[in-house]
């Protein structure tokens, strides 16, 4: 018998053009609950796939009670005792929570038929051990998320499971579902489960983990028992990298007046009372990590959601948007963070795409002028660099640097004096990359304002004039570049802690 | 640019050349068919499947559906003798309710998607349809209403006048279908209409309105089925409010289909859309040549429409597929 319940050795895992693990470690005891931290980016995903058998490691052992195992899919993983609850529920809302626990596993009699008295009794049951006493034929729908985890985690202990898997678990749990979960977490520690507990919050981590694992892009970096971290060594673990030379910052001249003034914008449960100022002439970072409500502030601004109140005020003057169309006409540009699900239309030209964003100019008459499309056109892929084989080439057809340079030409083409970059260097190459930068610099040079928002931190310290931080819809830190807390630990801390 | 477009033409190859195997087919089981008047009999059928097409296509390039389209042309037409019955006999006057009214039903159609929600036009326009059927039952009082020698023979012009034999009614979806062409590729409303089917949430991000999108198609579908309505009142003399439940709208669907338009949206052409229509019309003139049973007609049609869709699937499969490869 091995002293783990579940070993990670030496795992290489590579996806094209990126190592995502590099010879990762982790190892969790039966009845210990683990802490797994570590940046946007830094793995933790890629290795809770690998330890549920959704990818296959390059290289590299996972031992399962000491034994070597090789998983070709979940249900392989699950069969052998390891289970995820994942951050996403797959629930089905209209069937009663037990149905929701037995769906493929039914319990039948002899006849063929369900038995759903036995059924009920087990997921009664399972459910009291958790610390849920509720009725469980009641639709699954009809409960708070905090329970429908608990029939996640029914479903894993029902199976036997030794280890289970919870990645950022509380991310949409009320404080009193929290508790209650930590309660059923202790619980299945007594009972010799082990659990890697996967979460943003420090605060959570020290209050309920034996011991912390933290990764950094795609390496195991260090683990310790939770009496030997604390906040500060944490983040330092989770930095500690240096800053290179791939970001060709070129500072602007900044304006006067702000091009965009925010104030207290407010949206119940993702917003609160968020307010800053933006100039031209500079590049305006937003940092913090995935959900802290950094798209949500830049989605408000550009009339893409309703907000319930605050107001913002474009160059002194009070703007009234309600929609992406009147935030267009107000000389807001935005390039959304999902370039395929919002920034184009995937089966139509590189052309029309290119104009998308403001077809008036195109226009002669009522209807669309040829030769100035093409001129445009043109001039974007030659300013830009898109390697295409025409304007006439359907945009699904071109690489993720290329399709990031149509969103970009397209919002150019708008002649904005605001440009929001919502994670715009995210999935390309670093050429690309270079050239997105390239890009914000020119803009600056000409005076326009630029707001890049962006989970590395190395690029929002390259690139940035000015950092504003978010945690939890809030406001958490600024920093300006060439002052003391222009680095690393002092945004990690605005981001992670309370 | 010119290599682009000989490949767009290239795109038509299949259909017209299904097209023609069919004429040829009818052509040798038939001595009737290739005559001059039989020809244009076939365009006369064809204006209304054409511009009730014409509707369908601007809904299923958003990714919607219009299953309304039937039975606002067959209540158009019942509206229209309804109001002669009770003494209207200015043909301005009755045209002009006629058309406003279909555009109306559209439009609420339109409304229903866009600012009450409802999930996906199928629902609302389906459910319009039977509104529609029982309306139309109601203001004819499930009669058959008669236009001829009642003094509006100028409401039946657009249906039955010709010149030389050649139909007016296909000259009108000559015109329409031309005019839908350039507004279609050569407008900024017309390049949105496909975007907003392609990706809606990005044209909206773009700032392009596409509530006003949708129901500018939705309305404009209903004007179009209206106008077809004019063109059955011409064709028979009569309107017969049972009609809104013949399969007008699974026709036009064929139509845009077989002309390339795809339930996913972001596709089809009014010269597809206008081969599709001439395929339905041609099918259904040699089954009538030929005395097949109607009953075998509307099988062979759904197969027809099966067979179509399926087509679309697999040309959905074939371009992943081509793209896939093409980035690998």
């Amino acid at each position: 018998m091995s002293e783990y319940v579940v070993e990670l050795k030496d795992i290489v895992k590579t996806f094209p053009g990126v190592v995502a693990l590099n010879h990762m470690q982790l190892n969790v005891k039966p009845g210990e609950i683990m802490g797994l931290i570590g940046e946007n980016g830094a793995g933790k995903s890629t290795l809770i796939k690998v330890l549920t058998g959704v990818h296959a490691a390059d290289s590299g052992q996972v031992l399962v009670d000491g034994e070597e195992k090789h998983f070709k899919n979940p249900q392989e993983a699950i069969h052998e005792g390891i289970a995820c609850v994942y951050q996403e529920l797959n629930m089905e809302a209209l069937l009663p929570i037990t149905d929701n626990i037995f769906i493929n596993k039914w319990k039948k009699r002899k006849s063929g038929l369900l038995d759903y008295a036995e059924m009920n009794r087990i997921a009664k049951e399972t459910m009291l051990d958790l610390g849920q006493d509720i009725d469980v034929t009641k639709p699954a729908g009809t409960f708070g998320m905090g329970i429908q985890q608990m029939v996640e985690i029914a479903k894993a202990v029902l199976a036997n499971a030794k280890m289970i898997i919870m990645d950022e678990p509380t991310s949409s749990l009320s404080d009193n579902e929290i508790e209650q979960l930590f309660k059923t977490c202790r619980k299945l520690k007594a009972q010799g489960v082990g659990i890697l507990f996967v979460s943003h919050k420090l605060e959570e981590l020290f209050e309920l983990c034996d011991r912390v694992t933290v990764v950094r892009d795609g390496e195991y970096i260090d683990t310790r028992p939770i009496a030997e971290w604390d906040n500060d060594s944490l983040i330092n673990a989770m930095v500690g990298r240096t800053l290179d030379n791939q970001f060709p910052k070129k500072p602007g001249v900044k304006s006067e007046e702000p091009f965009l003034k925010v104030e207290n914008l407010s949206s119940i449960g993702v917003l609160r009372d968020v307010s800053f100022e933006a100039y031209g002439g500079e590049i305006l970072g937003f940092s913090g990590l995935v959900g802290a409500g950094r798209t949500e502030t830049m989605r408000a601004i550009f009339g893409a959601d309703k907000i319930d109140s605050g107001k913002i005020y474009i160059k002194g003057k009070h703007a009234r948007i309600k929609s992406p169309r009147d935030a267009i006409g107000s000389g807001i540009a935005f390039l959304t963070e999902d370039r395929k699900g919002q920034g184009l239309v995937l089966p139509e030209s590189i052309g029309l795409n290119l104009i998308l964003a403001n077809m008036k100019r195109f226009k002669s008459g009522i209807l669309l002028d040829k030769k100035k499309m093409r001129a445009a056109g043109e001039k974007n892929v030659k300013d830009l660099r898109i390697k295409a084989t025409g304007l006439e080439e359907k945009v699904q057809q071109l690489s993720g640097g290329n399709q990031q340079k149509v969103v970009i030409g397209k919002w150019v083409n708008t002649d904005a004096e605001i440009y929001i970059f919502d994670e715009s260097t995210r999935g390309i190459d670093v050429g690309a990359k270079v050239e997105v930068y390239e890009v914000m610099n020119e803009l600056v040079r000409q005076g326009k304002c630029v707001i890049m928002v962006s989970s590395e931190l190395p690029e929002i310290l390259g690139m940035s004039d000015r950092i504003i931080v978010m945690r939890e819809g809030k406001i958490t830190g600024e920093m300006r570049r060439g002052e003391e807390n222009f680095n690393e630990e002092a945004i990690m801390k605005a981001a992670w802690e309370v | 640019m010119k290599k682009s477009k000989g490949s767009n033409l290239a795109a038509y190859a299949g259909t017209f050349g299904a097209l023609l195997i069919l004429c040829i087919i009818w052509a040798v089981s038939h001595d009737r068919f290739m005559t001059y008047n039989n020809w244009m009999s076939i365009l006369k059928q064809t204006s209304f499947n054409a511009l009730v097409s014409t509707g369908m296509l601007l809904a299923l390039i958003t990714a919607g559906i219009d299953l309304s389209v039937g039975a606002v042309a067959t209540f158009a037409a019942c509206l229209a003798g309804c109001l002669l019955n009770m003494g209207v006999e200015s043909t301005p006057v009755l045209i002009i309710v006629a058309l406003a009214a279909s555009a109306c039903i559209g439009l609420i159609n339109g409304l229903l998607l866009t600012k009450l929600h409802l999930p996906h036009p199928f629902v609302s326009t389906l459910g319009m349809k039977n509104v529609l059927w029982g309306l139309a039952l109601i203001v004819t009082g499930s009669k058959m209403i008669s236009f001829v020698n009642r003094g509006v023979d100028g409401i039946m012009w657009l249906g039955s006048a010709t010149i030389k034999g050649f139909p007016i009614s296909f000259i009108v979806v000559i015109v329409i279908y031309v005019l839908m062409h350039i507004m279609l590729t050569r407008t900024s409303l017309g390049r949105s209409i496909y975007c907003a089917g392609g990706n809606m949430e990005a044209t909206r991000l773009s700032g392009i309105n596409a509530d006003n999108v949708l129901i500018f198609c939705f309305a404009f579908s209903g004007l179009m089925a209206g106008l077809a309505g004019l063109v059955s009142i011409g064709r028979s003399g009569i309107c017969n409010g049972a009609n809104a439940i013949q399969p007008y709208d699974t026709d036009a669907i064929a139509a845009c289909i077989i002309g390339g338009a795809s339930f996913r949206g972001g596709k089809g052409t009014m010269l597809g859309t206008m081969l599709g229509a001439l395929i339905i019309a041609v099918l259904r003139n040699g089954f009538t040549l030929l005395s097949v049973a109607s009953s075998w007609q509307n099988l062979v049609l759904g197969l027809v429409i099966i067979g179509s869709v399926l087509l679309d699937v697999v040309r959905g499969r074939m371009a992943a597929n081509a793209l896939r490869k093409a980035k690998a």
